[in-house]
């Protein structure tokens, strides 16, 4: 239903979304925007229904300032997405969502967590997801390095997802990018016309 | 350091069972000889847009309830607060008590802390009761209204999803209703052109859709008041009453009458204090 992608990098991380969301046959809406900010220096992907992923990170961010008022510190990532998970797994047979929280935090610096529908967490330096993710299984393994500066990862992103709104039928729209680091949080659009074109007639 | 909810128990305090509760009860039904009976829809078209000056609600008026128009006169544009208005689609039953309720919560919140509701405030209390219900409450709504942060026009989907447009329809007649938004609309729009855009997507749904038809109602929010104006088209095909129906006293001639004085005994009697001092 949507395809989520997040790289990790040594000083800054990213994260972009397609938005499409479909109801019944047609598209309901062409700007959904499924890249939620959780806090601070976390958001997070989602992808499945949207009623279930709005309600979950809704009572994560809840959680996640509650949790960081009472440690009087930003969260870990870590932390926001073990709050996901437990939602996620103890919840599991009513909801159907997934999601990636991806952030920055002062102890180990950018992260990705990937939390899948049954509640399962990783780590992983990149990952992506979503209906569209399939397509680009191969194009993300090929051609993605560690350590990759802003504009590498930014390029690396940006096509992955034209490749896979290009494939899958129920990806498009436009295509939302937050790049996140210590000093802040950048919202990078691309309206569906201005995707990098691969082969497209 | 313990994580996992401290405050709450399980999913803040949600439980599950609203959504189980009717499907069992419809196993029930289905099983014996009784059958659920068909609820009253509001096959529909509603729509609304943010305009420069504030926001355009729109609605058809009629209710169906199967293949029978059950109201032709539906008002279908529900009062929430002073400044946020709501369009209910689905189940007609559902939207009236969903928007009675948010419209009750809502007050309550004005006497307690003294300011006019935001709309994305009256948007998050439907969304989470909405989706506690996990879709079994068949309302889609469409919340405009004007607060101090703006223009705002949300849409809530019967399953608790949220969106934030600048234009929107919803209903059985959507797809039509928002042809005509698409092709027509542009932000900041002047106040009546925009009520002309609104118009013209609620005829379109009414020409093109079976499930919604009659009048058009129009409700204009802005910073300074509401004009809610009902109809603001009425429909070309009413039909005529070829006769007066009402009929005066002495129509029906009374044959006989029997009065029976019923005996009436005190069984019990308590007495309860009022304190006014």
């Amino acid at each position: 239903m949507c395809l989520q992608e997040s790289l990790s990098n040594v000083s800054l991380y990213l994260m972009c979304l397609y938005l499409h969301f479909t109801h019944r046959y047609y598209v309901s809406s062409k700007t959904i925007n499924k890249l939620i900010q959780v806090h601070d220096r976390i958001f997070c992907c989602i992808a499945g229904s949207l009623a279930d992923a709005q309600a979950v990170t809704k009572a994560a961010k809840f959680q996640i300032s509650f949790h960081s008022i009472q440690m009087e510190s930003p969260p870990l990532v870590k932390a926001a997405a073990s709050v996901l998970k437990e939602l996620c797994y103890n919840n599991k047979e009513e909801l159907q969502a997934g999601f990636i929280t991806a952030g920055w935090d002062r102890k180990k610096g950018p992260q990705v967590y990937t939390v899948a529908l049954g509640g399962m967490l990783l780590s992983q330096p990149f990952t992506i997801g979503g209906s569209g993710s399939t397509y680009i299984y191969g194009y993300a393994d090929a051609k993605y390095k560690p350590d990759m500066s802003r504009e590498e990862c930014l390029q690396f992103a940006t096509n992955a997802l034209a490749l896979a709104m290009g494939r899958d039928n129920v990806s498009g729209g436009v295509a939302h990018l937050v790049v996140i680091t210590e000093e802040g949080v950048e919202h990078v659009v691309i309206p569906g016309d201005k995707l990098p074109k691969f082969h497209d007639e | 350091m313990s994580l996992t909810p401290l405050v709450y128990s399980q999913w803040m305090g949600c439980s599950w069972d609203f959504g189980s509760i009717n499907v069992a009860l419809e196993g029930l039904l289905e099983g014996g000889q009784t059958k659920t009976p068909k609820p009253m829809k509001t096959g529909t078209t509603i729509a609304g847009l943010v305009c420069k000056e504030g926001v355009v609600l729109g609605a058809d008026t009629r209710a169906t309830s199967g293949e029978v128009v059950a109201d032709k006169m539906c008002a279908k544009i529900h009062y929430i607060s002073p400044n946020i208005y709501c369009c209910g689609a689905g189940t007609a039953a559902d939207t009236e008590k969903t928007t009675d309720l948010l419209s009750s919560n809502l007050t309550i919140f004005s006497m307690n802390s003294g300011r006019n509701p935001r709309v994305v405030m009256a948007v998050n209390i439907l969304q989470d009761m909405l989706f506690r219900y996990r879709g079994q409450i068949g309302a889609s709504l469409i919340l405009g209204g004007v607060d101090c942060s703006g223009n705002h026009l949300y849409t809530v989907g019967p399953y608790g999803s949220i969106d934030n447009v600048p234009y929107l329809a919803m209903g059985s007649g959507d797809l039509a209703a928002l042809g005509i938004l698409e092709d027509r609309f542009k932000p900041n729009m002047e106040m009546e052109e925009a009520k002309e855009l609104v118009r013209d997507a609620i005829h379109s749904g009414i020409m093109s859709d079976l499930g919604s038809g009659n009048n058009i109602d129009i409700c204009v929010i802005t910073k300074q008041g509401v004009d809610y104006i009902r109809p603001y088209q009425e429909s070309e095909y009413k039909d005529k009453r070829q006769k007066r129906y009402k009929y005066g006293p002495g129509t029906t001639s009374i044959l006989t009458e029997k009065i029976v004085p019923l005996e009436l005994e005190v069984v019990q009697e308590t007495v309860q204090q009022m304190d006014t001092a």
